[in-house]
């Protein structure tokens, strides 16, 4: 029989792990709410389980997204995620080829070499035994590199690497010294029964040259099996609890459940998902500018997942969305940020009885400029007039008195506030009989389709624009200048608009490229979600931004949102002028 | 002594002894811009709910140094905190962050 008392500690620690992942999971599943439960589970056990299974193998062992931002980085979890599961699997499949019986204990794929000490015979097992040294050979190559990114995180391409934790660094030490002690461990085994294959028998030889490998052996497998039970039990309280819990994610996130505005228990799947790895460090501009770093995402929802103090990190952040463009995993940190605001903000507060319900005008389209254009009255200005020239019925909501759209006040935590003055323009909406909602503020738009739930069409004023250019209302002549456009976080990023303000803008000018584009635009710093932020470090920040904006010396930056046309003036590098005003003059 | 009618205005003296600036020194804290504050009211005049009702953020800061507790709280619950305010300030101070703050202050449990 194989057995051994060293497999013991190997033993427990599995079982122990498997034990905890399960409780684990059963108790977020019913955190969820009742109608996500079910169709959580319609979604996992349906014909859609296939597409799951391949979405965990090319996310968790493959790390496809990870490779896509920087190769090296990709290969480094890749090597070790990947190929510490085909060590179990190939592990798997040799001891039940070699050693044939119907009750294979777990300890067999991992201790196989020490219980079979015959030298391969055959060809199958010559290749298994060969198969199974590169594997080991590919992962150690991953832990090579996991070295040198602690030392220097450069090599990887990163220009910051994650600040762990003692419990993470502790575990990230158990986890670097399993495959070398396997290694150590093989080979000693190797070099004392020839059993080793192409990797093992000559590392096994060079130390047995100087080291009384033969006395060494026993030791060494029990060092290899007490590590495994170590990173075992450490994995429920270290960052590597992210391994199977991704996987989870995946498939709940494939039946169609997201988090939304309540912490639930897939929300803790999202949090405990989070692997610290650090890509989202050096996208974040706070970071990079400030050196601020309770609001990066990596430390955030740790701090979340262990129960710490976040305000900070909650009320620090711009919500440009930057860093979930950029996470691997897929994890929607600004609707956690948003549902953590909510709870620390409290109830309470805004006392609005002066605001006076004014009867909505009756018009085909209205108009809602928001708060932040009425700074930048010149983009206003060019609206109506090219709605004049269109010949439009509109009715400009908040030209007086200016009602803020609410959005403000939401991002602030204060969600019954909000919805007070939602409330009050959605009555003035829905009285006016418009079909057309048209803001000139993405801000403003992205709360419209959120939380207004309104039955008209809500558009920016690009997308509006665009529309009448295209059907021939308006038309546009060439300028001959070169621009940059900038895309607002909220229009962007926030309602995955990126080509109406393009092509409309290309009808008037020479478009050139940003050095960060689309979903990876800067955010110009001006973000209304960012409160704590001085407005010194918010100059900052547009400053950098504009100069990431002008690689290829533009005459101008066009922008499709008035906050950030006004940063950007603050920071004063470059001229900017919003995309309406752009437009309106080179109408013919 | 009797009243003569002569005093137009409420008086206005402030006592520095029965005012209570424990919010002023937390505030100065966590929203350190406040100190540059020159009280020229630019923030009030961009204000929307200014057009709407009497608030003005400009006299809100001169009750929180002065530690009129009565008198700023309620004023700060009409702000939208749309942060029109930030943008035109010429000192750079965070307005907005000061009614954010003082919200927290004085209605969160979690400070």
């Amino acid at each position: 029989m194989n057995y051994d008392p060293f497999v013991l500690p190997f033993s427990f620690g599995l079982v122990a792990v498997l034990t905890y992942l399960m409780a684990k999971y059963v108790w977020w599943f019913f955190k969820i709410e009742r109608a996500d439960r079910r169709k959580g589970l319609r979604g996992i056990f349906s014909r859609r389980f296939l597409g799951v299974l391949g979405e965990i193998f090319m996310e968790v062992l493959l790390h496809r997204k990870v490779f896509r931002k920087n190769f090296v980085l990709g290969y480094m979890h890749m090597s070790i995620a990947l190929g510490w599961f085909l060590l179990i699997v190939v592990g798997t499949v040799e001891s039940k080829l070699i050693n044939p019986s119907a009750f294979n204990k777990i300890w067999d794929p991992i201790f196989f070499r020490f219980f079979h000490h015959e030298p391969q015979g055959s060809l199958k097992a010559d290749l298994l035994a060969a198969i199974m040294d590169g594997i080991l050979l590919f992962i150690l190559s991953g832990i090579l590199l996991a070295w040198g990114k602690r030392v220097y995180s450069k090599l990887l391409g990163m220009k910051r690497t994650t600040k762990h934790v003692l419990a993470d660094r502790l575990t990230l030490t158990i986890l670097w010294f399993i495959f070398p002690l396997r290694l150590l461990a093989e080979s000693f085994t190797a070099a004392t029964y020839q059993n080793g294959s192409f990797f093992t028998q000559p590392a096994g030889d060079f130390l047995a040259s100087f080291l009384p490998v033969s006395s060494l052996e026993y030791p060494v497998w029990w060092a290899y099996s007490i590590s495994l039970f170590l990173f075992f039990v450490a994995l429920p309280f270290s960052r590597y609890l992210h391994i199977p819990t991704e996987a989870v994610l995946i498939a709940f996130r494939r039946a169609g459940l997201t988090t939304q505005k309540r912490h639930t228990g897939f929300t803790e799947m999202e949090v405990h998902s989070c692997s610290r790895c650090g890509i989202c460090i050096d996208v974040c501009q706070i970071n990079v500018t400030t050196g601020r770093t309770s609001m990066v995402p990596a430390y955030y929802l740790q701090n979340i997942r262990h129960l710490r103090n976040d305000k900070q990190g909650a009320f620090d952040c711009l919500m440009c969305g930057r860093c979930q463009e950029a996470c691997p995993v897929g994890i929607s940190v600004t609707a956690i940020r948003q549902i953590r605001r909510t709870k620390l903000a409290g109830l309470g507060g805004a006392d609005f009885k002066y605001l006076k319900q004014e009867a909505g005008r009756k018009a085909e389209v209205i108009y809602f400029a928001g708060c932040m254009t009425h700074l930048t009255p010149s983009i206003h200005r060019a609206i109506t007039s090219m709605f004049n020239r269109a010949g439009i019925k509109y009715w400009f909501m908040d030209n007086d008195g200016t009602v803020c759209c609410g959005r403000p006040l939401q991002l602030a935590g204060k969600v019954t506030d909000a919805w007070m003055l939602r409330e009050h323009n959605k009555k003035a909406i829905s009285e006016s009989g418009a079909r057309i909602l048209v803001t000139s503020c993405p801000i403003c738009l992205k709360y419209f389709r959120a939380e207004y739930h309104l039955n008209i069409e809500t558009l920016h004023h690009t997308e509006y624009i665009e529309r009448l250019a295209a059907n021939g209302t308006l038309k546009f002549g060439n300028s001959n200048t070169k621009a940059v456009y900038h895309d607002p976080c909220e229009l962007g990023r926030g309602l995955g608009e990126y080509e109406k303000a393009r092509s409309l803008a290309s009808r008037a000018v020479h478009l050139v490229e940003a050095s960060e584009e689309k979903s990876k635009a800067v955010c110009c710093g001006g973000s209304i979600a960012g409160l704590p932020l001085s407005p010194a470090d918010k100059i900052q920040i547009a400053k950098a931004a504009v100069s990431s904006l002008t690689v290829q010396k533009p005459d101008y930056i066009i922008t499709s949102c008035p906050l950030c046309k006004k940063t950007f003036q603050h920071a004063g590098d470059a001229e900017v002028k919003d995309i309406a005003e752009v437009m309106e003059k080179q109408m013919i | 002594m009797p009243d003569f009618g002569y005093k137009i205005q409420k008086d206005r003296q402030i006592d520095y002894d029965n005012n209570d600036r424990t919010f002023f020194y937390y505030l100065k804290r966590v929203e350190p811009t406040i100190s540059l504050c020159i009280g020229c009211g630019t923030c009030t005049a961009t204000c929307s709910a200014n057009r709407l009702t009497d608030f003005n953020f400009r006299k809100v800061m001169q009750f929180i140094r002065r530690g009129e507790k009565g008198e700023f709280i309620k004023e700060i619950d009409k702000c939208m905190l749309c942060g029109k305010c930030i943008l035109v300030c010429p000192k750079n101070i965070n307005t907005r962050n000061v009614i954010h703050v003082a919200r927290q202050y004085f209605y969160s449990p979690l400070k």
